[in-house]
C-alpha cells in the first residue's frame, strides 16, 4: 500500500510503485477530473500540482511522491467558491470541449503563483498544454483577467 | 506500376433502426422515464413544480455548443425563463422506442443547428402552446387571451397569472396541438442572443462528464492493440506470459485484427498488454508507403477518366488555344483528428440486455454498432451519450464501441471500460483523405480570366464510408465542398466562363473519415492559393483580382472581412497579408491573415475571420467556433501529416504528431454578418479559410508558393 495525501485527504492505495500518479488519482482513487491525453508529458491534460508547482502526472511513479501534497482540479474551489482561474474561465466562457480545461486551469493557477501579472509571452513559456478545440486565444484573456486575484 | 491494394472496409450499420417514422412535431404517446416523476410536457421539454425546466437535446455536445444553441432555440419557442433551463440527453434506444421523436442524433457536417432547428423549435413551441392551454382551461377562457413570456402565463383582460411549473402537469394531459406557428426570428429575446453556455459551470471544475469518466459497480479496464497494418489481422499471442501480472483478468480477441487485456486497472490492462507477445499477420498492405500512394495520385492528375462535379464552357479547349497558361499542383497529407480524449466506450453485457456508455457524435449507429456487436436486437440494447473530449469527425465511427461490446460480451455482467492509448489513437484514425490538384487556368490577351481546370487525384471518403451515397461511381462530396456549380451547401465562388472541375478517384488503403471541414480543406487550399497565383500572374492585388470574378454572397463577407482588416492601409514593415473565401456547410466565409517570415520562421501576428450563416443562434458562440476552427485549420497547415511506411502510419503520439500551442496563437478577429436568409454551418466553413490566407501572406512575405503541406515539410530559410 501506498500512502499520498491528496487534496488534503490521506489515501491508501493499491499499486505498484511504479504506476504513474495519474492513473491512481483516476481511477484506484476516483477523481476523475484529472485527464490522460497523451501519456508522455506532451499535452498536460493530467496537470496536478505537486506541493503546489504544476506537474505532469503522467510522468510521475506514485512510488516517488511520497508525503508531498498533491492537489487537483477538484480542490481548486475552496469552500464552495470558484479559485479566481475558475472565475475567468467561467466568466469568459473558455471551454469548448473542456477536456483539456482541467489541466489548463492547474497550469494556469500555478503560472500566476509565480508571476501574479504575466505577460504574453510568460503565458506562451508557461501554458504549453495542448487543446484541439483552439480555446487559447480566451485562455490568454482568462489568465490576464484572473491576474492579481489568485 | 504502383503497387496498391485494396482497402479492407469493415461492415456499416448506419442508424436508422427505425427510419421513416413519424417526426411530426416531437409528440407521441409514450411518456419517457424522467429521473424524478414530473410527467414531460412532450419530448422536448420537461417542468417541474419548482419552474426549473428541462429541454432535451438530442445531438451530441462536444465543445461546438450545440446543447447551448439548440436550447435557446427551444426555449426562445417555449418562452421560459432561461435562467431555469438545464439540459439532458435522450437515449438513442429512448428514440426508437418513441419512433424516432427527435429526429436524428447524428451531430456532424456543421449539421447540429440547421438540420434540427426546426424540429426543436417546434417542440417549445407546442409546449408553450399546451402550458397555455392548461392554465386557460383551469381559468376557464379561451387559450387565444393568454401569452407567455418568462416562465408565466397571463390571462391580460382579468390580470391573472400563474406560472409554466403550476400548469405543468396539466399541460401534459393537453392533447398536442396539430400545427405550431413559429417566431419571427426578428423578434427573438433568447436565440440570437450571444448568452452564456450552458455547460462550462461543470466543466471547469473537473466533474466526470466524458466517456474516460464514466465509473460503474465492480467494472474493468481493457486496453487494446489492433494489428499495426490496416488490414493486417491477429496470427496467435502467448497469453500464458502475461497471466501473472498484477490485475490481469482476461485476454480477449477483438475481432480479427485486435486484441485487449483486461485488468483491475488501466494501467495494469495496459502494461501487461504491452507485455504481451503478439504474432500479427500484417497482409498485402505491408507494401503500401507514403512514396507509393503519391505517386498513384500523381498519376491521376493526368488520367483520361475522372468524375465530372463542375463543369461549364470547354475549358480544355480554351486552355489549348489561351493567350497565357498559368499551371500548379498542390498536394494534401493524411491527417489524424486527434482530439484530446482518446477513443474510449464502456459496456455492460447480460443475455439478455447490452448498454455501452461513450462519446459519440452519432448515438444512433453507436446504438446499431453495439446491437450488432452483442448479437442482441436494438431494443435490448442502449446507449448513454456523455459530453465529448472533442470529436472533430472522428467520433461519427463506431470502431471503438463494437470492441468494447465485443469485450465486454466475454465477461457477461461485468461493466469494462475500453480505453485507447494515444498512440493506438493515432495508428488507427480515419484520416483526413489524401489527395493531390493540377490547377490550370488560362488568360485572354486582355488578361481576363477565362478558363480554370481544376484536377483533383486521390480519396474518396464516401467510397469508404459511405458507398450506398456514391452517385454512378462518383462521390459527390468531392464537390459539395466548395466546388459546386450552384446549391445551398458549397457553391464554387468564381464566375468563370469556361470551367472544369473533375475528381480522378485514387482509393489507398489508409482507411479515411470525415474529419472537421472534410474535402473543404484541400479544395479551399487548392483553389485560394491558385487564385493568389493567378492575381500575381497578372500583377493585380489578390483581393481585388478575386474581387472581379466572385459571386455577391461571396464577394460580401470577402469584403467585410477586408475592410474589418484594414486592407487598404499599409501594416508595420515585414508584415504580410493574405486572403482567401469559399462557401462550405452551408455557409460564406473569408479570411485575412498577416504574418511575418524571420530566417524562415513564420509568426502568426493576426486573422480576421467572417462569415455570413444565415443565422447565429449565439453569435458569442459563432465566433468561439472561428476561433477554434482557426486553431484546428492552422494545426493542420504547420505540423498536421500522418505518413505511411510498410502499411502503417508512423506517427504515435503528439511528439511525431504535432499541433499548434498557444504561443503559435494569432489575434483572431470576427465579422459575423448573418443575413437572415438561410441556415448555414458554423463548425467547420471557417476552417477552411485559415491556411489558405497564412499561405498566400507567406507567398507575399517570401516570394516561395507553400504548394505540399504541411508547412512544416517546406523550407523558408533561403526565401
Amino acid at each position: 500500500m501506498i500512502a499520498l495525501s491528496i487534496n488534503g485527504k490521506t489515501y491508501n492505495v493499491d499499486a505498484e510503485s511504479d504506476t504513474p500518479l495519474l492513473w491512481v488519482i483516476r481511477d484506484t482513487i476516483g477523481l476523475t477530473g484529472t485527464k490522460y491525453g497523451c501519456g508522455i508529458a506532451q499535452c498536460g491534460a493530467c496537470t496536478v500540482h505537486i506541493n503546489g508547482v504544476a506537474t505532469r502526472s503522467c510522468q510521475v511513479p506514485v512510488g516517488t511522491v511520497g508525503s508531498k501534497q498533491i492537489t487537483t482540479i477538484e480542490a481548486l474551489a475552496q469552500n464552495g467558491k470558484l479559485h479566481p482561474v475558475q472565475q475567468a474561465w467561467l466568466d469568459l466562457d473558455v471551454p469548448q470541449c473542456g477536456y483539456c480545461q482541467s489541466g489548463m486551469m492547474m497550469a494556469a493557477v500555478s503560472l500566476l503563483k509565480t508571476n501574479p501579472k504575466p505577460t504574453d509571452d510568460d503565458i506562451d513559456a508557461a501554458m504549453t498544454n495542448i487543446c484541439r478545440c483552439g480555446t487559447y486565444q480566451r485562455i490568454r484573456a482568462a489568465i490576464h483577467a484572473a491576474a492579481g486575484k489568485a | 506500376m504502383t503497387y496498391m491494394p485494396k482497402i479492407d472496409r469493415r461492415s456499416f450499420v448506419i442508424g436508422t433502426a427505425a427510419a421513416g417514422a413519424g417526426l411530426a412535431l416531437g409528440f407521441d404517446l409514450t411518456p419517457s422515464e424522467s429521473a424524478d416523476a414530473t410527467p414531460e410536457v412532450n419530448a422536448w421539454v420537461v417542468i417541474n413544480p419548482d419552474d426549473s425546466i428541462v429541454i432535451r437535446i438530442a445531438k451530441s455536445e462536444m465543445g461546438q455548443g450545440t446543447l447551448t444553441g439548440l436550447a435557446q432555440l427551444t426555449a426562445e419557442e417555449l418562452g421560459c425563463d432561461w435562467s431555469k433551463v438545464s439540459t439532458e440527453f435522450p437515449t438513442p434506444g429512448q428514440n426508437v422506442a418513441r419512433k424516432r421523436v427527435w429526429g436524428d442524433f447524428f451531430t456532424a457536417g456543421s449539421q447540429g443547428i440547421r438540420s434540427s432547428n426546426e424540429l426543436v423549435r417546434k417542440g417549445g413551441a407546442a409546449a408553450r402552446m399546451m402550458l397555455i392551454q392548461a392554465a386557460a382551461d383551469e381559468w376557464k377562457v379561451p387559450a387565444e387571451e393568454c401569452s407567455a413570456a418568462n416562465s408565466v402565463i397571463t390571462h391580460a383582460k382579468t390580470g391573472r397569472k400563474t406560472t409554466f411549473g403550476k400548469v405543468a402537469t396539466a399541460a401534459a394531459k393537453v392533447e398536442p396541438p396539430k400545427d405550431v406557428t413559429l417566431k419571427d426570428p426578428k423578434t427573438w429575446t433568447i436565440a440570437g442572443k450571444p448568452l452564456k453556455r450552458l455547460d462550462t459551470p461543470d466543466k471547469i471544475v473537473g466533474k466526470p462528464l466524458y466517456g474516460i469518466d464514466v465509473r460503474l459497480p465492480n467494472m474493468l479496464y481493457a486496453s487494446i492493440r489492433a494489428c499495426p497494418v490496416f488490414g493486417g489481422k491477429v496470427t496467435s499471442y502467448d497469453e500464458a506470459k502475461i497471466h501473472d501480472m498484477p490485475g490481469v483478468k482476461k485476454v480477449v480477441k477483438v475481432g480479427d485484427d485486435a486484441v485487449a487485456v483486461v485488468a483491475d486497472s488501466w494501467w495494469r490492462a495496459r502494461k501487461a498488454l504491452d507485455a504481451l507477445p503478439i504474432v500479427w499477420d500484417e497482409g498485402e498492405n505491408v507494401k503500401v508507403s507514403s512514396a507509393s500512394i503519391a505517386q498513384w495520385l500523381k498519376e491521376g492528375l493526368d488520367a483520361d477518366e475522372a468524375f465530372v462535379g463542375n463543369k461549364s464552357g470547354d475549358a480544355k479547349a480554351t486552355l489549348t488555344g489561351a493567350a497565357k497558361v498559368i499551371e500548379a499542383t498542390y498536394s494534401y497529407p493524411y491527417q489524424s483528428h486527434a482530439p484530446m480524449e482518446p477513443m474510449n466506450a464502456t459496456a455492460l453485457y447480460t443475455a439478455d440486455k447490452c448498454t455501452v456508455w461513450c462519446p459519440t457524435q452519432n448515438g444512433e449507429s453507436a446504438l446499431a454498432a453495439t446491437a450488432e456487436a452483442a448479437g442482441l436486437p436494438v431494443p435490448q440494447c442502449d446507449v448513454i451519450k456523455t459530453y465529448l473530449g472533442g470529436g472533430f469527425g472522428r467520433r461519427g465511427q463506431t470502431d471503438y464501441v463494437r470492441q468494447a461490446v465485443a469485450i465486454a460480451k466475454e465477461m457477461p455482467g461485468t461493466p469494462v471500460k475500453l480505453l485507447w492509448t494515444r498512440e493506438e489513437d493515432t495508428t488507427h484514425d480515419v484520416y483526413h483523405p489524401v489527395t493531390q490538384c493540377k490547377m490550370r487556368a488560362a488568360f485572354d490577351d486582355k488578361k481576363n480570366l477565362v478558363a480554370l481546370h481544376m484536377r483533383i487525384s486521390g480519396q474518396s471518403i464516401l467510397a469508404y464510408q459511405l458507398p450506398a451515397r456514391m452517385v454512378n461511381g462518383m462521390d459527390p462530396l468531392v464537390f459539395v465542398h466548395g466546388l459546386m456549380p450552384k446549391g445551398p451547401e458549397g457553391e464554387f465562388g468564381y464566375n468563370i466562363p469556361n470551367l472544369l472541375i473533375d475528381h480522378a478517384m485514387r482509393n489507398p488503403p489508409i482507411p479515411p473519415g470525415f474529419w472537421r471541414g472534410v474535402n473543404l480543406n484541400h479544395n479551399s487550399i487548392y483553389v485560394e492559393s491558385f487564385m493568389d497565383e493567378l492575381a500575381h500572374s497578372v500583377g493585380e492585388d489578390p483581393l481585388a483580382f478575386r474581387l472581379k470574378y466572385l459571386k455577391p454572397k461571396h464577394a460580401a463577407v470577402l469584403k467585410a472581412v477586408a475592410d474589418k482588416a484594414d486592407y487598404s492601409k499599409p501594416l508595420p514593415k515585414g508584415v504580410y497579408r493574405g486572403v482567401a473565401q469559399i462557401m462550405g456547410f452551408g455557409s460564406y466565409v473569408a479570411a485575412v491573415a498577416e504574418v511575418s517570415v524571420t530566417n524562415g520562421q513564420v509568426k502568426l501576428h493576426r486573422i480576421v475571420g467572417g462569415t455570413n450563416c444565415g443565422y447565429a443562434v449565439n453569435p458569442e458562440q459563432v465566433m468561439r467556433q472561428i476561433e477554434g476552427s482557426f486553431v484546428y485549420g492552422l494545426s493542420a497547415m504547420l505540423y498536421g501529416e500522418c505518413t505511411v511506411r510498410a502499411g502503417r502510419i508512423e506517427q504515435k503520439n503528439f511528439d511525431t504528431y504535432q499541433v499548434m500551442r498557444i504561443d503559435e496563437m494569432p489575434k483572431v478577429e470576427f465579422v459575423v454578418m448573418p443575413d437572415g436568409e438561410f441556415w448555414g454551418g458554423v463548425g467547420e466553413p471557417t476552417i477552411a479559410v485559415a491556411a489558405p490566407a497564412v499561405l498566400n501572406a507567406i507567398f507575399a512575405a517570401t516570394g516561395k508558393r507553400i504548394r505540399n503541406l504541411p508547412l512544416k515539410d517546406n523550407d523558408l530559410t533561403s526565401a
